[in-house]
């Protein structure tokens, strides 16, 4: 990809103008963005590829807890595995970040202390996004006032969906404005846009409105990330590199379980964007259980044989 | 970060390491006779010829060359299952074998993929995923009609014609065998096959697959050879219907041969498929949608969509994404699951794509091939695009039948029609664009057999297939595909 | 000297969403040969087994008819597998159901695979035959498709213990229909054997679903029930088939009436539950 010299974001300065710019765009056939993430999910990453692979994916992971009974003891946990996913092998990279709700920040900065795992904080009312706009930014600044790295926000789908996308992308601004220095991931909602078309406008309003990163979903509805959802995701991040110079990275999280599906990503990355995504800085996974599988398969390539789950820990 | 771990990603180079498909599975003989009377003769009893992997040039085994009196004995032979056995078996109990065959396709559907992989050079994530489950699928459609001919809108209690010689091509060996096979056998008649000379493997192992479903002998024979096999075939008076998959030369000289006789015919020939992208298409899917058309089998596709012809006003946007996307094209070893573009079918064909390509730059069109790495033993050809092709020129008029794509431009609708009829080819085109009206408006007026709407190179034994004008006539799938094996 | 092996006998149950439970009513009847011995306890299902098989079919529907054609008769295919792999089972129970000798059971057997296999070629096909395009006056494409109504209530008819059982299940299922099928009162041995054998199909869940019971107590609850598309009356008595034909109009069913068995040239069986949907498009630049 070419990504040419002096290219600016352009500023959006009305609904109208915003509107026209997203009808620019083209649709999607959902066919066939389905049918090419099937294709890509034939590649075979095997033997010292599957290893790299598995050692990126393990760099990528923002190891998350966004539960209602969450409590300061299982965050300390998660930190931990975070900082140190195999307590027996100094080799396994830590996670790029821990995501959790607001209240829970600076417990976790302080467990992360010293380390390069990322603090993430969800907000603007995760994950419906139904509140005002002057509580969802409250949200945002007590999220970073209390040490938040990065801010994982929601857009206002029911916005998206009457038509107001200037208001969808007038909130992204305010929230980037709130972030100060911590890096801005917007939220989707993927499975609440339903069609791929959507996907694609929201994710060029978004990176218009100055997200450092879109993210596919919360992983709290039905349908989270799928691999056509990301690939169209990846492809609207393509374009507008190509046409800004501006890198927004992708994070793709929920229902991603398995080191398969994780590779599976992986790929989509490399045969859409390119290896300069294949970096923590540009692609991320949400998840939670995804890191025990990837440190299963792990053991599984240098041992040879398939190892049980109590190997490593639960959290 | 841990920075070693991502200085050393392997896949930030889309070097995926080899994963080889085992040839070993494949289980080939070192010499196989001919499959007459629902027996192999002994491949002692006839000259031989080897076969090679088109990917290293290396002979895979020998196969006999059937000579006149082979071809006598084999439609001796369906005859006489088709007058004792054949015609008095009932249509449900010919679509239990149908059925058996099948079944039995997917059981052995790995050992089949490699065969043809090695046999013919075309990736193995294509044989596997493509030809292989797509034999298995028009053997089970008719398989679904032999027992209800009454339905098929041909009349009541339809016949069959007799003894069908079918001829068949190298690009799709065993799923043109499955094409011809299947509805020739659900109507009642009986086959001699004559497998093309490049790429016999298949349909010898289909044979085996014949015996285990225990198909009554002589009901199917397969005589493999070269175009001398082929002619007597198509000159034995016991035949009584011709179906042909090839060249537009030989399948002229086919309707030559058998226009003075009482012989059933049906062609399927060359083509130069217009892939038409209009300013509204789906942009990315429309990029993979070309790339599909042309370069799915190394091109050696009759209904490949060779002519892209894009609206002037994105032509620009489409040539940059298409290059780029080219480039990501991997070529190489067949039997490696990662490989997109395998190899070249013969010297032979790779002398003509050659030949063709060097005229399109002396022409005046502008060539982009992949910068792809070519391995140095076998027959390899690197993605090309050719761009600024007119339409005069050889390159935008004559089937290449390799991976290389001749682009034009059009301004209207009307010219888009005008220059896709303007071949005297008329096989398949694509239409792409996110205007339903335009697309049915645009598709009534193509002159071809076959048109695909934002999508390309999509094939089901429901759907009738084959071409208008000097790419034929017949069309094999589908309630249509009955009539050319039915006296009707 | 051994002692005569003790044989451990079949509890038949209903087939309800891919389960075989008993009636939810805990009750039974027992079910005789042709010649009057003790076969088994059969479950004496309920309205509200009824309830519950309507209600798996319902929801079983939309993902049966969004497989592929293909599939569908991948499936039904595999059932013929099944059977033929049972077939001395099968046929042992048509035997004793009917009193037939072994060698008519066995031919009935044969007759019933092969029309599974006949079923099994026609998903693919329906679509051929029953739809197409039309030739509209004006700049239009014009298309019709047959879709299936969706859920078919089946009374099974008494006499035939599985041949008309599988014509009458078989065809609105090939079609794209999920079934409810309250099986012969007196003769419903083979048809919970051909239930049991859908559970090794690759049938989805709740695609066909089998009530065994007495046809009048539960005849008139399909026949009212206001989520089932279609009913086929093939096995209620002439006298009331009228009566239930006027309840099922409450909710517009449509409804195939007992009728001879003489082959099916017309295929009325396939028809009877397909419905026609046509689309117009412009053709337009």
């Amino acid at each position: 990809m070419r990504i040419p010299a002096g290219a600016t974001v352009p500023t959006i300065e009305s609904e109208m103008q915003l509107r026209t710019m997203l009808a620019s765009l083209s649709g999607v056939d959902a066919v066939g963005v389905e049918g090419r993430a099937a294709k890509l999910a034939t590649r075979s990453v095997k033997k010292a590829s599957k290893m790299a692979a598995i050692d990126l994916a393990i760099s990528m992971v923002d190891l998350t807890t966004l539960e209602g009974a969450d409590t300061p003891g299982r965050v300390s946990s998660l930190c931990v595995k975070a900082m140190r996913p195999d307590p027996t092998d100094a080799n396994v990279p830590a996670t790029a970040a821990v995501c959790v709700y607001p209240d829970l920040v600076a417990h976790a900065r302080s467990a992360l202390a010293g380390s390069s795992v990322a603090v993430a904080a969800v907000a603007t009312a995760f994950p419906s996004g139904r509140a005002s706009l002057r509580v969802k930014l409250l949200d945002v600044e007590e999220a970073v006032a209390a040490g938040a790295d990065e801010i994982d926000m929601v857009i206002d789908r029911g916005a998206f969906l009457s038509g107001r996308i200037g208001q969808v992308f007038d909130e992204i601004v305010a929230v980037k404005q709130a972030c100060a220095d911590a890096h801005l991931k917007v939220i989707l909602e993927t499975g609440e846009l339903v069609t791929y078309d959507n996907m694609r406008r929201a994710s060029w309003i978004a990176m218009l409105a100055g997200a450092d990163f879109i993210k596919t979903s919360t992983g709290k509805v039905p349908v989270a990330a799928t691999p056509p959802t990301a690939l169209v995701m990846l492809e609207a991040v393509r374009d507008f590199a190509e046409t800004t110079g501006h890198l927004v990275g992708v994070k793709v999280a929920g229902g991603i379980r398995t080191t398969k599906d994780a590779i599976r990503y992986l790929v989509i990355v490399n045969e859409t964007v390119g290896s300069r995504w294949l970096t923590p800085e540009l692609f991320r996974f949400g998840a939670s259980s995804l890191l025990n599988d990837l440190l299963m398969q792990r053991l599984k390539q240098q041992r040879g044989a398939y190892i049980r789950a109590d190997e490593f820990s639960g959290d | 970060m841990t920075e070693h771990h991502l200085a050393n990603s392997h896949l930030g180079f889309l070097a995926y390491d080899p994963a080889p498909e085992s040839a070993s599975v494949a289980r080939l003989r070192p010499s196989y006779g001919l499959f007459i009377g629902g027996e192999f003769t002994d491949p002692a009893a006839h000259d031989q010829f080897a076969t090679l992997n088109p990917a290293t040039g290396s002979s895979l085994a020998t196969v006999a060359q059937g000579s006149v009196g082979d071809v006598d004995r084999a439609v001796a032979s369906a005859r006489h299952a088709y007058d004792t056995v054949w015609s008095k078996t009932s249509g449900a109990e010919r679509a239990k074998y149908l059925f058996r065959i099948a079944r039995i396709i997917q059981e052995r559907a790995r050992e089949l993929a490699v065969v043809e992989t090695l046999d013919n050079g075309k990736p193995i994530r294509e044989s596997r995923d493509i030809d292989i489950p797509l034999a298995a699928a028009y053997f089970f459609y008719y398989a679904g009609w032999a027992d209800k001919l009454d339905h098929a809108g041909f009349g009541p209690d339809p016949q069959p014609i007799g003894v069908a010689g079918q001829i068949i091509p190298w690009n799709f060996p065993l799923l043109m065998a499955a094409w011809k096979l299947a509805p020739a056998l659900a109507a009642g008649n009986t086959c001699v096959l004559k497998p093309a000379e490049t790429t016999p493997l298949s349909a010898l192992v289909l044979a085996e697959i014949l015996q285990q479903a225990e198909l009554p002998a002589g009901v199917v024979n397969i005589v493999t050879g070269d175009g001398v096999t082929g002619a007597a075939l198509v000159e034995h008076p016991g035949v009584d219907k011709i179906a042909f998959t090839g060249s537009t030369e030989v399948g002229r000289l086919i309707q030559e041969r058998v226009a003075a006789s009482p012989k059933r015919l049906t062609l399927e020939l060359g083509g130069k498929g217009a892939n038409i992208v209009f300013e509204d298409a789906p942009i990315d899917e429309m990029i993979e949608g070309i790339i599909d058309g042309i370069f799915f089998n190394q091109g050696h596709v009759c209904c490949a969509g060779s002519r892209l012809l894009v609206q002037e006003s994105v032509a620009d946007e489409v040539l940059r994404r298409l290059v780029r996307r080219v480039e990501q094209l991997r070529v190489g070893d067949p039997l490696d699951k990662n490989t997109d573009v395998g190899a070249i079918n013969s010297a032979a064909q790779l002398a003509k794509i050659e030949e063709l390509s060097a005229f399109g730059e002396r022409e005046g069109a502008t060539r982009y091939s992949s910068s792809c790495v070519l391995p140095t033993e076998g027959y390899w050809f690197a993605p090309t695009v050719f761009a600024n092709v007119a339409q005069s020129h050889r390159i935008a008029r004559e089937e290449i039948f390799g991976p290389v794509l001749s682009m034009l431009t059009f301004r209207t609708p009307d010219e888009a029609v005008a220059k896709a009829n303007n071949t005297k080819y008329g096989l398949a085109c694509g239409v792409w664009s996110e205007k339903g009206s335009r697309t049915l408006w645009v598709a009534e007026r193509l002159r071809a057999g076959v048109i695909w709407a934002n999508t390309y190179n999509r094939f089901d034994p429901t759907s009738p297939f084959g071409g208008m004008r000097e790419s034929g006539f017949g069309r094999e799938g589908g309630r249509h595909g009955l009539e050319a094996y039915l006296n009707v | 000297m051994s002692e005569p092996r003790l044989d451990v006998r079949k509890t038949y149950k209903l087939l309800i969403n891919g389960a075989f439970p008993r009636s939810e009513s805990g009750r039974s009847y027992e079910v005789h040969t042709a010649t009057g011995d003790f076969l088994a306890n059969a479950a004496r299902g309920s309205r509200k087994d009824l309830r519950d098989a309507v209600s798996a079919a319902r929801a079983a529907q939309a993902k049966w008819w969004g497989a592929t054609a293909y599939n569908r008769g991948q499936v039904i295919y595999r059932l013929a597998e099944m059977a033929e792999s049972r077939r001395d089972e099968l046929a042992e129970h048509v035997a004793l159901s009917e009193g037939v000798s072994a060698k008519l059971a066995q031919a009935s057997v044969s007759r019933v695979i092969d029309r599974m296999v006949w079923y099994a070629g026609w998903t693919d096909k329906i679509a051929q035959v029953f739809g197409g395009t039309n030739p509209v006056a004006g700049p239009y494409f014009n298309f019709s498709i047959p879709v299936p109504s969706g859920v078919v209530a089946v009374l099974a008819d008494q006499e035939s213990s599985l041949e008309a059982f599988v014509d009458a299940v078989l065809a609105p299922i090939c079609a794209g229909n999920t079934v409810v099928v309250v099986a012969s009162e007196r003769r419903p041995i083979p048809s919970v054997l051909l239930g049991e054998m859908t559970a090794t199909s690759d049938f989805p869940p709740g695609v066909l679903n089998i009530v065994t019971g007495f046809t009048t107590e539960l005849a008139g609850t399909l026949a009212s029930h206001e989520d089932v598309d279609g009913i086929d009356l093939s096995g209620v008595a002439v006298e009331s088939a009228n009566e239930l034909a006027a309840t099922a109009a409450g909710s517009i069913k449509r409804v195939l009436r007992p009728s001879d068995s003489s082959p099916d040239r017309s295929l009325r069986r396939l028809r009877a539950f397909v419905e026609t949907s046509t689309v117009w498009h412009t053709i337009g630049q």
